[in-house]
């Protein structure tokens, strides 16, 4: 199994979930989250007293998926997240050693 | 100098008391020969009285909720709460000293300066007295004059804390109101606004405020109010020092939304504040509630086009400040300019504040945590020097009125000398309000102390000072 984790922009999560949707992905799970990469922030101004923020509004996306499934998923998102401007956010793949469906207590890829 | 008497020298400008009626006629019997006159019930329309207190209940409105919320939407929500309550508290123990002793240290007669206290606890009215207006024979029930004079020194006060809003200590702000309010608010509005009315001026010539008589024009209180209130938060700020973080931290507001609610019912309740101040409905009611209309616009419009110029981009939270900066700038000419010097004024004091704000204050690194004196104090200069520009009648303004000779006549208008008068009104209010201001605040600094502890101010004034928070999640 691989865990699959993206940090995309939040307006694109909805196409994004469209998209992992006609994939055939089963569940996922987002936060809210704030970071910086070569996307510096960007600067408020107050009544001109300028704020410079360095932390930007991301959405964090997890899906656990079968390990010959997961370069589809990552193909999948990388698409439908895509704007071509800087702060689009990155995708990483993790394996994971054990999953249990809390209500049945299938393991592994059974309870995906 | 009493040529020089002029019709709007205030807000309210008014008064003649007749609890005290009966003396000041007999007086006046004694001084001039001709027969004393009487106000009568049929004196009051009733059109008059419904506006007046219509009005009263719009001013109210502007401090709560309008300025608590736009206050309270600038600040951080770990101080929401205390902005919110200093504001409410200000308006509620300033009605109840207004009744106590302002209203007659204000609007009885007795010295240039400062009035007396036979009208302390409402002494002698009742539903029956009367209070003049600007016209000759034309009155409204004193309890109406009385009310809508309460809500100015209810707000005046409140528009205070903002200059050192996120760090000062509840009970000893309250008891600088009532100290500032007596020693400061009350004289200047008996100064600026105090006069015997239009039927008793002429034969009692010397019964007046100290500005009133000068010929200052302030229709609605840009001096009384705005200049007032401004410099007195500047001298806080100063003396109680910036807030922890003050330019090393992330300050920013906490709810721009609330700002704006804030800012907008402000603007609405601004009409009762401005045109409200005529005390009649009639014309110049009307001429005063589209002055403050049309500067109002004009301000907020020249603000954000003035950001988009600078910072390339128009904010919300500046076209708000640049329509309070505006509504500043029109209270003291709001009854006698014409719409279209009124729009040039509004733009100018948006200008002017939004320099003051965005530099002038980053130069001087002052904490004025809102920028009351930005925009109270410097918006109300702007509005009270542009007062003697915008009345000239060859602009199309109201001009004055003498009220030495019955009935009373338009005056002969110079404009530089109406100038240097508004600029000697202006000096004197910020000596008297900075002067007396700077010593209460050092005295109460000193004494039980204005500054909560750091870490109450880190952790916030909600929980420190009020045991509650504004959002539960």
């Amino acid at each position: 199994m691989k865990l699959v984790l993206a940090i995309i922009k939040p307006h694109k999560i909805d196409e994004v979930r469209e998209a992992l949707g006609s994939l055939g992905v089963q569940g996922l799970t987002i936060s809210e989250a704030r970071g910086y990469g070569r996307q510096k922030g960007h600067t408020e101004i107050y009544r001109g007293a300028e704020y410079e923020t360095s932390l930007v509004p991301k959405i964090r996306l997890e899906v656990v998926v079968e390990d010959d499934f997961a370069p589809r998923v990552v193909e999948t998102i990388h698409q439908a997240a895509q704007t071509g401007s800087i702060g689009d956010g990155k995708i990483f793949t993790i394996p994971v050693e054990a999953a249990v469906r809390i209500r049945t207590g299938e393991q592994n890829n059974d309870a995906l | 100098m009493l040529s020089r008497c002029s019709k709007f020298a205030g807000a309210a400008g008014v008064v003649a008391l007749f609890a005290a009626a009966p003396a000041l006629a007999q007086e006046a019997a004694a001084a001039a020969p001709a027969a004393p006159f009487t106000p009568t019930a049929e004196m009051v329309n009733k059109g008059d009285t419904a506006w007046m207190l219509v009005s009263s209940a719009l001013v109210l409105m502007m401090s709560i909720p309008a300025l608590a919320l736009f206050y309270g939407g600038l600040v951080r929500s770990k101080n929401m709460l205390s902005v919110l309550m200093q504001v409410l508290t200000i308006v509620s123990i300033a009605a109840l000293v207004w009744v106590g002793w302002g209203y007659s240290l204000a609007f009885t007669g007795g010295s240039p300066y400062v009035g007396g206290l036979s009208k302390a606890f409402l002494k002698g009215v009742d539903a029956s007295t009367l209070a003049a207006t600007f016209s000759n024979g034309v009155y409204i029930p004193e309890y109406a004059f009385v009310v809508f004079q309460m809500t100015f020194a209810c707000i005046t006060p409140a528009l205070i804390v903002g200059a050192f809003a996120e760090r000062i200590k509840f009970w000893p702000l309250i008891l600088f109101v009532v100290l500032w309010l007596t020693i400061v608010y009350f004289p200047l509005a008996h100064m600026v606004w105090y006069w015997a009315g239009p039927d008793f001026l002429p034969s009692a010539p010397g019964d007046h405020g100290l500005l009133w008589g000068w010929g200052a024009l302030d229709f609605a209180g840009g001096t009384v109010v705005h200049i007032n209130a401004g410099i007195a938060g500047l001298v806080g700020a100063l003396i109680i020092g910036p807030r922890i973080g003050f330019r090393t931290e992330l300050l920013p507001p906490h709810s721009l939304p609330m700002t704006l609610i804030g800012a907008a019912l402000l603007w609405v309740g601004w009409f009762g504040f401005n045109a409200g101040s005529n005390l009649e409905a009639n014309g110049l009611a009307a001429l005063a509630f589209i002055n403050t209309f049309v500067a109002t616009a004009a301000a907020a419009l020249a603000w954000a086009l003035v950001e988009q110029i600078v910072h390339k981009k128009p904010s919300l939270l500046g076209a708000a400040t640049g329509a309070v900066a505006g509504l500043v700038a029109i209270t003291p000419a709001a009854g006698f300019g014409a719409p279209g010097t009124s729009i040039i004024l509004g733009a100018v004091a948006s200008v002017v504040c939004f320099f003051f704000v965005t530099t002038v204050k980053n130069k001087l690194r002052y904490d004025d945590t809102l920028d009351v004196f930005g925009v109270h104090c410097v918006g109300g200069i702007v509005g009270a020097i542009g007062t003697g520009i915008v009345a000239a009648p060859a602009l199309g303004g109201q001009g004055f009125f003498d009220y030495t000779v019955m009935p009373a006549v338009p005056g002969t208008y110079d404009m530089a000398a109406q100038v240097i008068t508004q600029i000697k009104a202006v000096a004197l209010t910020l000596v008297w309000s900075g002067g007396v201001s700077a010593v209460l605040f050092y005295a109460i600094h000193k004494t039980i102390g204005l500054r909560p502890t750091a870490d109450a101010e880190r952790e916030g004034l909600d929980i420190n000072e009020h045991g509650e928070r504004a959002y539960n999640y």
